[in-house]
C-alpha cells in the first residue's frame, strides 16, 4: 500500500463568474521516504492540490475524487478528524515564512503549543522537545531563540522554525509549498540540505511544490508537471529531465537559463501566456503555446496515457514523433 | 559590448566612485544623547559603465544592490562619493536637478503590477514620460509613438485602453519596459525585472530586453539575485556583499574562474536543473546569517562567514584590485 494514493483528484471553485476547475483529473502515488516534485507556473493548480489534501481550500472550493493516506480517504473529512491527521500524519510548510508564524507569540510558545495539543505533553517536556527539534534543524543558540519573537529572525531562520514545527510530531508526509522561493540561493542551499537530511533521518515522504527545476533535480524522486490544472507529464526525475516527452516539459526545461552551459544566444521560449482557467480552450489546454499543435488538439483533449513505470503523459504525439520533429525547434 | 576596443580605452557612460548610501536609524541607540547609528546600505562602491554594455549586479537580499540602483537615478540620496554622468556629478542633486537626467536614465521595477498606476490605462501609462518631457507633442503624435512602442515590446494595439489589473505579470512587465523606453534613454536600470515572473515568461522578457538593447544601443544595469539569469544577459558582473563590492569581472571570467570566496559560495549554491550534476556537486555552505549593516564587521565584511578567514582580515579592509577584466576584493586570494 502506498503512503499516499491520489486518484482522479478534482478541485473546483464556485465564483461569481461561474465554476472554475483549478485541478483536473490528477493521479499520483507516493511511498514512504519518497519525494514528489510538483512543478508548474502560477495558476497551474499545484498549490491547490496540496491545499485540497490538507483540507485547506477556500470556502468556495470543492474536492472530488480520492486521496488515500495509508488507505484512508482524507478528502472532505470533518474538521475534527482532519486536525488529528494534520501535524501528526501530514504537515505543511508554506512559501512565506514571514507570514506563517504568529507575530504576537514567542517562537518557543508556538512550538510547544503543537506538542501540548497533539501529544498531550506537559510544559517542561514540550520545552525540552522543542529545543531538541530546533537543534535538529540546526538553529544556532536554540535556547535563546525560544524566547524570541518571529520578527527577530531572518527569513532562513523563520523557515527553519516552520520546518521544526512541521516535524514536531514526526509526520509521515511533509508538504512543502515553495519552501525556498522567498529565500536567497545560499539560504536555499542550506534549507535543501536540511530537508535532504531530514528525509534520510526520519524517512519522511515529501511533496515539494516549486517552480524551480533546479530544486526538483536536487531532491525529488518523481516529478509531476502540471499545466492549467492538469497533468502534462508524470514520471521519475531522471525520465522527466533526460527524456521529457511532452512539449510543455521540453519547453520548460529549455527556457531556463543555466549556469553550467555556455549560452549567449537568445533563450528558447514558450510563446504566449498561460491560459485563463475561466475560459480554457476546447481540447488540449497547452494548444495555444505548443509548437506541435495540430487540428486534433483543438477538438479534443488528449487522454492521460499511463506508460510503463507508472509514467503518465497527455499528448497526441508519441515521444518518438516529438523527437523526429526536432524537439521544440 | 563594443568588440575589439579594450575597456580602459573607452569613454565610460557612467562612472561611479566610492558611493556610499547610509540611512539613520534613531531607534537603534539605547539613549537619546548617543549619536544616531547609521545603516550602511552601500559602503563605497566604484565601477564604470560603458555604452551598450550590460552590468549585472548580484548579491543576497540586504546587500545593497537595489539601494545602489536607486542612488544612480536619485531615488535615494548618495551620502558621499561621485556619480559622473555626462561630465556631471549626480550625487547630491535634488529632484529638480535629476529631472533632465531621468530623460536618459530610466528604470524598470521588480513588481510589475505595483509599479503601474491602477487608475491609468496602459496607453496613458506609456505616454506619461512623453507628456512630462515633450509637452509640445500633439495628441496624435503621442498616440502614434505609444502604439509604435507597444508594438515593439509585443503588446497588441487593442489593449491600449485597458487597465493594468487586466494583464498578467509578464504583460505588465512589458508595459513597464515600454514606459522606460519611450523616451529613448541611454541607460536603463532594471531592478529584478524578472524575479516575479514564471520561468517561461522570464525567458520571453530577458530575450526582449536583449533585443531592444541591441537595437537601441542601450546600456543596462541589471540587478537580480538569480545568477543564471544574470549570466545570460550580462557583459560584466558586480558581486556585492553587505554594501561592499566583492568581485567585478566580465561574465565569462567570473563564471569560469570565481575568485572571491563569497562568489564561489554563491555560485555553488545555485541549483542546476540536471539531476546527476545537481546531486553530485559540492555545495560550499555559508555558515550563519548576514551580519547587521548597522554594525558591520571590521576589516573585511565577509570575514565572519568566510572559509578562508585569517586574523589579519579583521584589521584591513580589502580593496578591489586586479585587471580590467577581473577585479577582486579579498586579502587572501589574488588573481
Amino acid at each position: 500500500m502506498s503512503l499516499l494514493e491520489v486518484k482522479d483528484l478534482q478541485v473546483r471553485f464556485d465564483t461569481p463568474d461561474g465554476e472554475v476547475t483549478a485541478v483536473n483529473n490528477l493521479n499520483f502515488s507516493l511511498e514512504a521516504g519518497q519525494t514528489l516534485g510538483i512543478v508548474g507556473e502560477s495558476g497551474s493548480g499545484k498549490s491547490q492540490t496540496a491545499f485540497s489534501i490538507m483540507g485547506l481550500l477556500a470556502k468556495n472550493g470543492k474536492t472530488y475524487g480520492e486521496a488515500l493516506f495509508e488507505g484512508k480517504q482524507v478528502l472532505n473529512l470533518p474538521e475534527k478528524e482532519l486536525n488529528k491527521i494534520r501535524a501528526e500524519k501530514i504537515s505543511m510548510i508554506f512559501q512565506d515564512p514571514m507570514t506563517s508564524l504568529n507575530p504576537y507569540m514567542k517562537v518557543g510558545k508556538q512550538l510547544m503549543e503543537v506538542l501540548m495539543l497533539h501529544k498531550g505533553m506537559g510544559k517542561e517536556e514540550a520545552y525540552k522537545e522543542s529545543i531538541r527539534m530546533l537543534d535538529a534543524v540546526k538553529m544556532p543558540e536554540s535556547k535563546k531563540r525560544m524566547d524570541m519573537y518571529p520578527h527577530e529572525f531572518s527569513g532562513g531562520m523563520r523557515q527553519r522554525v516552520m520546518i521544526a514545527m512541521a516535524l514536531m510530531c514526526r509526520p509521515k508526509l511533509l508538504i512543502a509549498d515553495e519552501p525556498t522561493t522567498a529565500l536567497d540561493v545560499t539560504v536555499q542551499a542550506q534549507i535543501m540540505e536540511l530537508l535532504n537530511e531530514l528525509k534520510r533521518d526520519f524517512n519522511t515522504a515529501i511533496i515539494m511544490i516549486t517552480h524551480d527545476l533546479g530544486v526538483v533535480a536536487g531532491i525529488c524522486d518523481k516529478v509531476l508537471v502540471m499545466y492549467a490544472g492538469r497533468t502534462m507529464e508524470y514520471g521519475t526525475t531522471n525520465d522527466i529531465f533526460y527524456k521529457p516527452s511532452h512539449p510543455y516539459s521540453i519547453g520548460l526545461l529549455e527556457s531556463i537559463p543555466r549556469l553550467d552551459t555556455d549560452d549567449t544566444q537568445a533563450l528558447p521560449t514558450i510563446p504566449g501566456n498561460p491560459p485563463n482557467l475561466m475560459s480554457l480552450p476546447v481540447g488540449c489546454p497547452f494548444q495555444e503555446r505548443c509548437p506541435h499543435v495540430m487540428d486534433k488538439c483543438r477538438q479534443e483533449a488528449p487522454a492521460l496515457d499511463v506508460l510503463a513505470d507508472k509514467r503518465q503523459r497527455a499528448c497526441f504525439w508519441t515521444p518518438d514523433e516529438l523527437i523526429a520533429t526536432g524537439g521544440n525547434a | 559590448m563594443s568588440e575589439q576596443i579594450p575597456l580602459e580605452q573607452q569613454e565610460p557612460l557612467l562612472s561611479v566612485r566610492d558611493v556610499k548610501v547610509q540611512f539613520p536609524i534613531p531607534k537603534a541607540r539605547d539613549w537619546p544623547w548617543q549619536p544616531i547609528p547609521m545603516l550602511k546600505a552601500v559602503d563605497g562602491v566604484s565601477f564604470d559603465l560603458y555604452p551598450g554594455e550590460t552590468l549585472g549586479v548580484v548579491g543576497e537580499s540586504g546587500c545593497g544592490k537595489s539601494t545602489l540602483a536607486r542612488a544612480l537615478i536619485g531615488l535615494v540620496t548618495a551620502h558621499s562619493g561621485e556619480i559622473i554622468w555626462d561630465g556631471k556629478n549626480l550625487a547630491g542633486l535634488n529632484d529638480k536637478g535629476f529631472h533632465d537626467v531621468r530623460r536618459d536614465i530610466q528604470m524598470i521595477f521588480q513588481d510589475p503590477l505595483a509599479s503601474l498606476n491602477p487608475r491609468m490605462t496602459i496607453g496613458d501609462i506609456i505616454a506619461e514620460p512623453l507628456r512630462n518631457y515633450e509637452p509640445d507633442l500633439s495628441k496624435d503624435e503621442v498616440r502614434k509613438r505609444v502604439r509604435e512602442m507597444m508594438d515593439r515590446v509585443g503588446l497588441l494595439p487593442n489593449v491600449i485602453n485597458r487597465y493594468p489589473h487586466e494583464f498578467s505579470g509578464g504583460q505588465c512587465q512589458r508595459v513597464g519596459i515600454a514606459r522606460a523606453l519611450i523616451l529613448k534613454p541611454k541607460l536603463i536600470i532594471c531592478d529584478e525585472p524578472v524575479s516575479a515572473l514564471d520561468v517561461s515568461i522570464q525567458a520571453q522578457v530577458v530575450n526582449l530586453l536583449k533585443e531592444l538593447q541591441a537595437e537601441m544601443g542601450l546600456s543596462l544595469v541589471f540587478i537580480a539575485h538569480d545568477l543564471s539569469v544574470v549570466k545570460h544577459i550580462s557583459d560584466r558582473i558586480l558581486v556585492m556583499y553587505l554594501g561592499n563590492e566583492a568581485e567585478l569581472a566580465t561574465s565569462d571570467s567570473l563564471y569560469a574562474n570565481p575568485t572571491h570566496p563569497y562568489t564561489q559560495a554563491l555560485l555553488s549554491a545555485v541549483p542546476i536543473p540536471d539531476p546527476d550534476l545537481e546531486r553530485n556537486k559540492t555545495i560550499q555552505l555559508l555558515e550563519g546569517d548576514l551580519p547587521s549593516p548597522i554594525n558591520p564587521p571590521s576589516g573585511c565584511v565577509f570575514r565572519t562567514r568566510c572559509p578562508k578567514v585569517q586574523p589579519e582580515c579583521a584589521k584591513n579592509k580589502p580593496i578591489l584590485q586586479g585587471s580590467a577584466e577581473h577585479k577582486v576584493s579579498c586579502g587572501q586570494v589574488s588573481l
